[in-house]
């Protein structure tokens, strides 16, 4: 399953969306979508956390013990959040109020530990640092949009600079948490739309893109086996 | 004091409710509430984990980490903290509490790396220092407060999705789509409650 370094960069930007197509971090996605602005920030600080992360855990990929992995990957994804709230903390303390709760909470971002588990731990080092990049593009783009489209709405403005004054009110329902979980909704009608036209399956919520499936079923598997004996 | 505890308490459920207004917490809400049963369970495990780590993690903040300068490195003790708990709840209830393991058990991995536990955790410390009369008893109630009002958006969509299931739905909208058009509406309904909890109590 050789890919050319584009595929493996570009997959994650519309084929495998991590927001639209895996739905994946669907917190930070709807909480931080109120502006263009915040947008930016938070899917740039993710992408960083995201390079890393897939980084050295694609370096340790035959370092750490399996049976283990999922502390140690997460140990790592916090270092890797600590640094990005101190540099965040020290250039834009700005940017850093708007993030709030949610740039400590990068760590249980699910997109992080998904992509560790099921790209990162069994490629190499170049390929998991392409598809990080990748997945970080398509977090971010998707962010911008959503943001977009609700500052627009909501606020009638975009990066802050007001585009519909005179003739047309805000509303300003779409900054609030109902516009944030319509204008989600809508977005991922759209790309269903797009996919299923093509004949890929919808996306959908569950147990196949939830980064901790494998543990998961591992621990079912195991009682079952005890089970028997 | 007991007036400013309730305030916390209903002011957690309602006007601040985690997936509603503070969306903490999406992934098991769009992933578990199919089933009203496993929508229960996995809030009351969640609810349990929130308060166990809240009670933990509070005075290792004050206690440790602020007079030795540590603040940094809030976010890496507190996940491992979270994560070593909720292995230690799994392997007691194992051991004591055979059946409440058995209802429960499934739902423990996934609370890990679930974002309501850790973000009531950095929301009581951050509460803590925006106002030095939040303490350690003011932040276990609003753990406790975000749990329940965790329970009580997770019953109340399972029911509105057991009704969803049998209506006519256009295709492109069918699944994931109207199902975060209906939590819309439904937090819709929560913004009612702006307000209330100091009109009550204030």
């Amino acid at each position: 399953m050789a890919k050319t370094p584009w595929q493996e960069f570009s997959k994650g930007i519309i084929k495998e969306n991590p927001v639209l197509r895996l739905v994946l971090g669907t917190c930070a996605t709807l909480a931080l979508s109120t502006s263009a602005n915040n947008a930016i920030g938070m899917g740039l600080a993710t992408t960083f956390v995201l390079v890393g992360s897939n980084t050295v855990i694609s370096l340790l990929r035959n370092v750490i013990p399996d049976k283990v992995r999922i502390p140690c990957y997460i140990t790592l994804i916090a270092g890797f959040v600590t640094i990005v709230q101190m540099l965040i903390s020290a250039y834009s303390p700005a940017l850093k109020d708007a993030l709030g709760i949610f740039l400590p909470l990068i760590v249980v971002n699910c997109i992080i530990l998904g992509r560790a588990e099921m790209f990162a731990n069994k490629n190499k080092v170049l390929p998991s640092i392409l598809d990080a990049l990748g997945m970080g593009a398509g977090f971010t783009a998707t962010l911008l949009v959503m943001g977009i489209i609700r500052e627009l709405l909501g606020a009638g403005s975009i990066f802050g600079l007001p585009i519909t004054a005179g003739f047309m009110d805000p509303i300003i329902i779409f900054l609030l948490p109902p516009g944030g979980f319509f204008v989600f909704g809508m977005l991922i009608a759209l790309a269903n739309k797009l996919a299923t036209d093509k004949g890929a399956p919808a996306a959908e919520l569950g147990c196949a893109n939830c980064p901790l499936c494998g543990s998961c079923s591992q621990i079912a598997e195991k009682e079952k086996e005890r089970a028997k004996k | 004091m007991m007036k400013g505890l309730i305030a916390i308490f209903l002011a957690s459920i309602l006007t601040e409710n985690f997936i509603l207004n503070k969306f903490l917490g999406i992934c098991p809400f769009l992933g578990v509430s199919k089933k009203l049963d496993t929508a229960t369970g996995m809030s009351i495990a969640v609810t349990v984990v929130m308060v166990i780590s809240t009670a933990v993690t509070w005075p290792i903040y004050n206690y440790i980490l602020k007079p030795w300068n540590l603040e940094y490195l809030q976010t890496i003790v507190f996940i491992l903290i979270i994560a070593a708990l909720v292995q230690f709840i799994e392997i007691v209830l194992k051991k004591y509490i055979p059946s409440l393991y058995n209802a429960l058990g499934i739902y423990l991995p996934l609370i890990t790396t679930n974002c309501a536990v850790l973000g009531v955790a950095v929301l009581v410390i951050q509460k803590g220092q925006a106002d030095p009369s939040f303490g350690f008893l003011q932040s276990v109630v609003n753990a406790f407060g975000s749990g329940v009002g965790f329970l009580v958006a997770m019953v109340l969509f399972a029911g509105i999705r057991e009704r969803i299931e049998h209506n006519d739905i256009p295709k492109s909208l069918q699944g994931l789509p109207i199902t975060l058009v209906a939590a819309s509406l439904t937090a819709v309904s929560f913004l009612g409650f702006q307000g209330l909890v100091d009109g009550l109590l204030g």
